[in-house]
Order: C-alpha cells, then sequence, then structure tokens
C-alpha cells in the first residue's frame, strides 16, 4: 500500500498543478476529476474504502459534473476556435501518462501474489454509517437543511421570469370584465 | 501504519497550497471556484487521514459532511456564476467592483 500512496499523491500533486494553469476551462475540469480520482485512491491506500467511493461517486461525478454544465451553457472556454489543435500531441501527453499511471497502480493492486494485508485496519462503510447514524445524527440532518437551502437558492438565483403579483400593473386594454385569470401563476411563460 | 503520518499531512498541504495559489493568481470566477473545490478536496483528506491514524470511523463520516457541504456551496456559486455572466458578459472579477 506504500507504494500506491506515493504513485497516487504524486499523480494528485502535478494534476492539481495543470488545474490551476490551464487556459481553457474544460481542459481545467478534466485535470480536476483525475485529481479527485487519485484523492480517492489515497483514500482507498489509508484503508478507508467508502470515503474513496463517494469521493468519486459525489465530487467527481456531481460536483465537477455541474461545473461542466455551466460551462457549457456559458460557453466560456475557447475551445471552438482551437478544435483543430485539441488533437495534437501536446494536449494527450501529460493526461495520457497520469491516466496511465493510475490504470498501473490498479493493475498492481489487483493482481499482487500476496494478499493486501496491512497494519491499516480498514474502517468499512457499516462503522461509518453506525457513526454517522448515532454519534452524528444532527450533523446528518443539518447537512440535509443545509442541502435543502443549496436547493432553494440555487433555484431562486436561476430564476429569469418577471413576475406580475397584482392586477392592477397589468395594462389596461389586456384585462377583461372579470373573466381573465391574473397573471400571476409561477410558470407563466 | 506503513506510510509516515507526516507524509501524508505533507500532501495534504501541498494540494491545499496548490489551491491556494490557483485561488490568488486567478481572476476568472469559474477558475477560482475549481481552486476552491481542490482545497476543500485537500481538508477534506486531512479528516480522512486523521480518522485513518486514530482507527475511528469518526474521520470519514466529517469527510461526508465536508461533501455536502461543498455541493451545497458549489449549487450557489455556480448560480451566482451563470447571474454574473448574464450582467457583465464575462467572468472576470474585475468587473465585480461596486463596493470599492
Amino acid at each position: 500500500m506504500n507504494n500506491i500512496f506515493y504513485i497516487s499523491a504524486i499523480v494528485a500533486i502535478i494534476s492539481s498543478l495543470m488545474v490551476i494553469t490551464r487556459r481553457n476551462a474544460i481542459h481545467a475540469l478534466l485535470y480536476l476529476v483525475l485529481s479527485l480520482l487519485s484523492v480517492a485512491g489515497i483514500f482507498y491506500s489509508l484503508g478507508a474504502a467508502y470515503a474513496a467511493i463517494m469521493e468519486i461517486i459525489i465530487y467527481a461525478g456531481a460536483i465537477v459534473i455541474l461545473f461542466v454544465f455551466v460551462v457549457m451553457m456559458l460557453n466560456i472556454s475557447q475551445s471552438l476556435k482551437e478544435e483543430k489543435l485539441s488533437t495534437s500531441l501536446k494536449y494527450w501527453i501529460i493526461p495520457t501518462i497520469l491516466a496511465l499511471i493510475l490504470i498501473g497502480e490498479f493493475v498492481y493492486a489487483l493482481f499482487k501474489k500476496n494478499a493486501i494485508v496491512s497494519t491499516i485496519s480498514a474502517i468499512g462503510a457499516k462503522e461509518v454509517g453506525i457513526t454517522m447514524f448515532s454519534t452524528y445524527l444532527i450533523v446528518v440532518e443539518l447537512a440535509g437543511v443545509l442541502l435543502l437551502a443549496g436547493i432553494v437558492g440555487a433555484y431562486h438565483l436561476g430564476r429569469t421570469k418577471k413576475r406580475n403579483l397584482h392586477r392592477y400593473n397589468l395594462p389596461a386594454n389586456s384585462v377583461e370584465e372579470g373573466d381573465k385569470k391574473p397573471n400571476d401563476s409561477i410558470f407563466s411563460d | 501504519m506503513n506510510i509516515p503520518i507526516e507524509h501524508q499531512l505533507l500532501l495534504a498541504g501541498i494540494l491545499f497550497i496548490i489551491g491556494l495559489t490557483g485561488l490568488l493568481v486567478r481572476r476568472n470566477l469559474l477558475f477560482m471556484l475549481m481552486s476552491l473545490e481542490l482545497m476543500m478536496n485537500s481538508a477534506g483528506l486531512v479528516f480522512v487521514i486523521a480518522g485513518a491514524y486514530l482507527n475511528q470511523p469518526d474521520g470519514q463520516v466529517m469527510f461526508i459532511f465536508i461533501l455536502a457541504v461543498a455541493a451545497a456551496e458549489v449549487s450557489v456559486a455556480l448560480a451566482l456564476v451563470i447571474l454574473m455572466h448574464k450582467h457583465f458578459k464575462n467572468l472576470n472579477t474585475k468587473n465585480l467592483n461596486l463596493l470599492k
């Protein structure tokens, strides 16, 4: 497990350096995914397999996807002009080397001759679950409330429609004698 | 533990400093948020290191809570990024100077 830790550490450092130095937003996001995957490898080498899986699923699989969606919506990366250049070798060489290092250590960890028995005691999902729902129960509920606040806040900030709340704000010639519904539905276009 | 605890904490510190450098150097708001994610990830790494060192599951529990906080923060921050882009048409933070 020593080698897995040090190799994943080097990959994490290199890809984090690449995250902060790229010009293209999508390139930086892909290096961020690589950094998160290598940190997940570090978690696994410490015996925290549950944290590794949660990092991959939630962090690299949902939060970075949010970033990618925003970059796609806002169209801020200049990849349209550089599409011809992004298939050249100098864009591929570093990510390929880093990804091959990660795959190599994954294969090494799976096919070692002796069993992977070390002095690290693996703390699995069962103990984490028992602790989370007995000792830290209040924090779990508070995290749920926080996520609810995040959802409501993001929804409110992302709304674009103006709402006409009062009937007297409507122009006079479009309101008829009492059989027209007020224009204050939140689903109005 | 096979790996010395100083090496693990040093790695977490290096990742945190890299994220901090990215936050201070970049002017694009999206890249600043990415560097912030790197910093939060390294903070979670410190918690998992401590949990593995003390043989308690509390480290992973704190890491899951950090994950939840990061998810909520990213969703609100990206909504603000979208609003800023709609208003300024670019994401340069030197446009955000109304409070000077």
